[in-house]
């Protein structure tokens, strides 16, 4: 089993069970603490701050048809590149459309391609890794071989491939991507996977007659959440940059419909002429949301899993 | 009911490829309601026996003979078959009481997967009757328990516990493998008592894994003395004190350590006192 050795992140010798453990005794010292509470001890103020910069895209992309003070298709000649005002907050693009409300609407495309990708990813991941941590051996090495195969493909030329032979559309970049990002996850889960079904409790289950089936899932899976949750939180970041520059290269979301990446590649042209709104907004808003997704998942699930809980 | 018909066990090392032979051919069979103990010293062979049975024998070893357990050729079940077994006709009762409970689950979640997952009893019927089990091994604040996580809880009261999940589902045999080494002296002879209690009272079979002599006498119908994976005698407890037919055994009577300073100890729970 040379594939055990170089690739796999370093795991954390405390172990998971140990933390979990610990969080039991401090509910019992200190009674139990709300989630909320948890929640914010686990975060800090500038974690907080990120959550609710998040909110606020969220709900940008529910509400957007309220918010959005122009049509984000809508132009006019006469109204191309003005600059930010009263009227139009971003200013307006080469078509003479209110950039902020595209960003407003934008944000749908660029939020939903990402969930796409990472939901498709963990489940993948999940099943890949937990498969092969419950038969272990031979079938531990097929699906070890498999994610071998999926390394050697940059996400990038994987996605480009997919586009190539299915079309370009936001659903297949997603679809191709979420490949791409599997083996990554796939291989961080199976690492804890592995510890918790070395631990004796597992073989006693077993032996009392459990299925393979039911023990992963209900103890082996909880276990793992973690690194899960924080795999798809990292990962969300990593699949909005990298659909930001499929739709920038043209393989993605197809104009006029408004997307981040793909307003930045439109603002392109412009900003050579001086005329650095759209672009810059646009990538702002992409760099703003990355961010503060990547520290609540760095938050949450960096901070347990190093053990750490103030 | 349980016959074990010329039992062995080899295992190969993977780099020198050499065999080592673990168990030797050993037979022995157990009626219904029987417990045979086996004892032995330590690498004897006596724990691998009862993996044997279970289907839990070290990778890449090799078992040979037949284990029959009412009818079945546990040899050669498939894997779905193992399980039932497992969940209908087995109960492990392991040394550390600790590495049966999963650490983050309440002691509820243990008894009632036990019976749920493993037996498919209606978990509502499981929940209702996890505090029965609990007061039938004589823990009497069963909701303290039952909301507790395993490290909350003694040693004693949780393999109280685990007696508790190894009789909920009314199996036909007790593999007990040491079953009181990682507990304090003070309640090794609670744990045996209720052990024992619950076997006769539900009329089980019992295979008890020991190297105290003394103990294994006093809970089992027939001892089986084992040396170097093989089974030297097997008889009760009465003919292997009184009778031994190898010098093994006799060493083994005599190995025996003893606070007693005139020399006697007691043997049996009935007050009979043997002569070393």
């Amino acid at each position: 089993m040379s594939r055990q050795t170089s690739m796999e992140p370093p795991v954390n010798t405390v172990g998971q069970d140990t933390v979990s453990v610990q969080a039991v005794r401090r509910q019992r010292l200190e009674g139990p603490v709300s989630g909320w509470n948890r929640m914010r001890r686990r975060l800090g103020t500038l974690g907080l701050v990120c959550v609710g910069v998040l909110a606020v895209v969220v709900l940008t992309t529910i509400f957007a048809p309220l918010i959005a003070p122009y049509d984000p298709y809508a132009g006019s000649v006469v109204d191309r590149h003005l600059p930010p005002s009263p009227e139009h907050w971003f200013g307006t693009d080469q078509s003479g459309r209110d950039i902020f409300s595209r960003i407003i609407w934008g944000a749908r495309t660029s939020l939903i391609g990402p969930t796409v990708v990472v939901l498709v990813a963990a489940a993948a991941a999940v099943t890949l890794a937990l498969t092969a941590v419950w038969f272990g051996g031979r079938v531990d090495a097929f699906i070890g071989r498999i994610l071998d195969i999926l390394f050697a493909f940059p996400n990038m030329l994987l996605a480009i491939l997919a586009v190539a032979i299915f079309g370009p559309s936001l659903l297949t970049a997603s679809i191709a991507l979420a490949i791409g990002f599997t083996p990554y996850s796939a291989r961080v889960i199976r690492s804890v996977a592995l510890r918790e079904r070395n631990l004796p409790y597992v073989a006693s289950a077993q032996l009392q007659g459990i299925s393979g089936f039911l023990i992963t899932v209900r103890h082996i899976l909880p276990n793992v959440r973690t690194q899960i949750f924080t795999g798809m939180t990292i990962n969300f970041g990593y699949a909005m940059i990298d659909l930001a520059a499929l739709s920038f290269l043209g393989l993605g979301v197809q104009p006029p419909t408004p997307d981040w990446g793909l307003m930045v590649s439109n603002g392109q042209a412009s900003l050579l002429q001086g005329y650095w709104e759209q672009s810059v907004f646009a990538g702002l808003a992409i760099v703003i949301t990355v961010a503060a997704l990547g520290y609540v998942g760095e938050q949450l699930g960096g901070r347990r899993a190093a053990g750490r809980t103030r | 009911m349980l016959n074990v018909e010329g039992l062995t066990l080899a295992v190969t090392d993977p780099d020198t490829g050499q065999e080592t032979e673990i168990l030797r051919g050993n037979s022995f069979s157990l009626g219904q309601g029987e417990a045979l103990g086996l004892v032995g010293e330590s690498g004897s062979g006596k724990s691998m026996t009862l993996k044997c049975i279970l289907g839990i024998e070290p990778p890449g070893s090799k078992v040979g003979g037949s284990i029959e357990l009412g009818g079945t050729d546990l040899l050669a079940a498939s894997g779905e078959q193992l399980r039932k077994v497992r969940a209908n006709e087995l109960a492990l009762i392991a040394q550390n009481p600790h590495g049966a409970l999963n650490p983050v689950l309440h002691v509820e979640r243990f008894l009632i997967e036990g019976m749920a997952d493993a037996r498919g009893i209606p978990k509502a019927e499981a929940k209702a009757r996890a505090a029965g089990l609990l007061r039938q091994v004589g823990i009497t604040d069963t909701e303290r328990v039952l909301r507790s996580y395993p490290h909350q809880l003694s040693g004693g009261l949780l393999q109280r516990v685990v007696i508790a999940g190894a009789i909920s589902g009314e199996p036909r045999l007790l593999l007990a493998d040491e079953p009181t080494t990682a507990l304090d002296v003070t309640t090794q002879a609670e744990v045996v008592a209720i052990l024992d209690e619950k076997r006769r009272e539900h009329g089980l079979s019992m295979i008890f894994v020991s190297h105290d002599l003394d103990l294994a006498a006093a809970i089992c119908d027939r001892l089986a003395v084992m040396k170097d994976g093989a089974i030297l005698e097997i008889g009760t407890p009465e003919e292997i004190r009184d009778r031994p037919k190898t010098d093994y055994t006799r060493a083994l009577m005599a190995a025996r350590p003893l606070l007693h300073p005139e020399g006697r100890a007691p043997v049996l729970p009935n007050g009979t006192e043997t002569d070393v």
